[in-house]
């Protein structure tokens, strides 16, 4: 600025605040382009629950809730809902008691093989969901010959499928709260007289709690959603909500689905505001 | 409040020396600084007295008590970092009342006690506040406060000043030093900046490469450097390599006779302080040394004005003058005489060791 000023007053001023206004359009219209191409999809959804005729066409005949009356009379929404969330719960709190004690692990000690560890616990998130259900799948195959215990289809088997989903979103995100983590409020804490499981329990955990709930939640919504893996996990008459989706759609394609998904994206919508308000996510993710 | 004693304190990462034999003795309310360019180990020492480093040899007596084999939550020592290392999710109060709870003090006294700490640093008013709520001088007085309200044995002090801005740091200088009076604290504190050092010790020592160069006074190491190494870090030296000839005479490389104040004939290195020389005037006394030179150039800077002197092809000296009004103006190519007396020198025979350098 100083410099267009000192020369004489002229094109070159009036250009530079020209192009600027330029950039500062372009860059809007880019946001504007980006948030754009990722709601519309969640908005026509959302729209189309509401839609009253069977078959989903535009204009909408009539806006009627009967979708949302169908999904509580539909049992396996509901069961799969229930299982879900089941799996969800459990698999996130079996993530976390793995991934945050990796995670300190990780930061704060050198080992030889320290980065290839830390590769290992982020691959579930890189492996397609399809060949991780199909390896789980024939593992468990193996396993239940070799054992004879019924590991097939159960319960534990599932649950343990999601947890592979959960670990990679808990040493992430812990990892990374650690990192921001000065070391020093730990020795401060030491200097004043608490040793070290006092100063990881009033100092360590307190500071990347943030860490950790975002964790808890981006591990639970994975789960929840997980569909390509669970295919293989899920045993007879066990039906998780996505797959009860997936098979719903195989028969029908009325705005019942669209009003499940408005559902599930009020729950994950309302769950990240929630706790926002009380730990700041946004300062970690 | 109790006396620290450091017995040759060794710390050795493999074959690096990052802390090599440091033998100190810090009295009751006495204000320790430790002075040294960056990777000298005076943090390392500081840290080893915390306890956050184990010693490779050498014990720490605090109090009479050995404290090198006791974590640092069993030592009583009160820490200020650099960072002020605030625990972010407390309030300034919480912060402060910290140690005392770690301490089972009894709730009602550590409210009292709290409430006084902050106090004595000018937060009262402030203790609930989070520390992202409060600038970063009042975070460090409430480090400060952290760090006293438990009546630690010893205070450490590590940078503590070097986040703040030029102003601020004036101000808490004053500060620290005064609450440390006041209380009687035995304190230690780290810096690599000079002018700090100076103004707030009541001795200091000098590191480098792991070891301690001198430990004294600031006249002491001001007008009595140890070596080389103190007359360059502490002040300003210009230095002049040569080799004494015979006692009280220097030969500079550039073959420049000077007089001096003893030496054993040798290699060695004269080191001159800036304000010690002067551009002779006409007509005034003769002091001395008089070398004839020509002016390089001069810098302004307000109250005092320093002329650089070549006074042969390789050699040059600095000369702070005051800035008078009647002084005649300086430009470079202006030829003029330097004077200084025998004694204004500093002589450093080479490869000095602590001791063994002759000073003048």
């Amino acid at each position: 600025m100083a410099q267009s000023v000192a020369r004489p007053i002229g094109s070159k001023f009036s250009g530079t605040i020209l192009s600027r206004r330029i950039g500062r359009f372009a860059l809007n219209a880019m946001a504007t382009i980006g948030l754009g191409y990722i709601l519309t999809p969640l908005v026509f959804v959302t729209w189309l629950a509401f839609f009253a005729q069977e078959i989903p066409s535009f204009p909408p005949e009539g806006y009627s809730l009967r979708w949302f009356a169908a999904i509580a009379g539909n049992d396996r929404f509901i069961s799969g809902f229930l299982l879900s969330l089941q799996v969800g719960v459990v698999a996130t709190l079996i993530g976390l008691s793995l991934g945050v004690p990796a995670a300190l692990c990780l930061s704060r000690f050198r080992f030889a093989g320290r980065e290839a560890l830390n590769s290992l616990l982020l691959l579930p998130l890189v492996v397609p969901g399809i060949v991780l259900g199909m390896a789980l799948y024939v593992f468990h195959v193996e396993a239940e010959i070799h054992t004879g215990l019924p590991i097939l289809g159960s319960l534990g088997g599932l649950v343990a499928g999601h947890v592979l989903v959960v670990i990679p979103w808990t040493v992430r995100l812990v990892t990374a709260s650690l990192a921001g983590l000065d070391r020093s409020i730990e020795e401060a804490a030491q200097s004043l007289g608490a040793n070290r499981w006092v100063t990881f329990r009033r100092i360590t955990v307190p500071a990347i709690l943030p860490g950790v709930v975002a964790a808890a939640l981006f591990g639970f919504v994975s789960s929840f959603g997980n569909l390509e893996m669970s295919l293989f996990l899920v045993g007879p008459g066990r039906t998780t909500l996505p797959i009860a989706i997936l098979q719903y759609l195989e028969w029908k394609i009325d705005p019942t689905i669209a009003a499940v998904s408005v559902l599930q994206i009020v729950l994950i919508g309302g769950a990240m505001l929630i706790t926002d308000r009380f730990v700041k996510i946004s300062r970690v993710v | 409040m109790a006396r620290l004693e450091l017995d040759r304190l060794t710390k050795r990462y493999g074959d690096f020396h990052a802390v090599r034999n440091v033998t100190l003795r810090i009295e009751e309310g006495e204000f320790l600084v430790l002075l040294g360019p960056s990777g000298c180990g005076k943090t390392t020492t500081l840290r080893m007295v915390a306890g956050f480093i184990e010693p490779t040899a050498g014990r720490v007596i605090l109090g009479g008590r050995d404290v090198t084999d006791l974590p640092p939550w069993h030592r009583n020592a009160g820490l200020v970092f650099q960072s002020y290392a605030l625990f972010p999710h407390l309030s300034a109060a919480e912060n402060v009342a910290f140690g005392l709870e770690m301490r089972k003090v009894p709730a009602p006294e550590i409210a009292t006690r709290v409430a006084e700490a902050l106090r004595l640093v000018r937060l009262e008013s402030l203790g609930d506040r989070l520390p992202r709520q409060l600038s970063g001088g009042q975070q460090q007085r409430v480090a400060l406060a952290r760090a006293l309200v438990f009546k630690p044995d010893v205070l450490l002090l590590d940078e503590p000043l070097s986040n703040l801005d030029a102003k601020l740091r004036q101000e808490v200088r004053i500060e620290i030093r005064e609450l440390q009076r006041q209380l009687g604290l035995t304190t230690i504190m780290v810096t690599h900046d000079q002018e700090e050092a100076l103004t707030m010790a009541d001795r200091l020592v000098v590191m480098n490469e792991g070891e301690v160069r001198q430990v004294g006074t600031q006249q002491d190491l001001y007008e009595r450097p140890a070596d080389r190494f103190v007359a360059g870090f502490v002040g300003r030296s210009t230095f002049l390599e040569g080799v004494v000839e015979a006692p009280n005479r220097f030969r500079s490389a550039g073959g420049l006779i000077i007089r001096c104040s003893g030496g054993t004939p040798g290699p060695a290195a004269l080191a001159l302080r800036p304000e010690r020389l002067a551009i002779l005037e006409t007509g005034g006394a003769r002091p001395d040394n008089v070398l004839p030179g020509i002016v390089e150039f001069v810098s302004y800077l307000g109250a005092s004005i320093d002329v650089h002197v070549r006074l042969s092809p390789n050699e040059r000296v600095v000369i702070q003058t005051t800035n008078r009004s009647e002084a005649p103006t300086l430009k470079a190519g202006d030829k003029v005489e330097v004077g200084w007396s025998a004694d204004s020198g500093a002589l450093f025979e080479d490869h000095a060791r602590p001791g063994t350098a002759s000073v003048s």
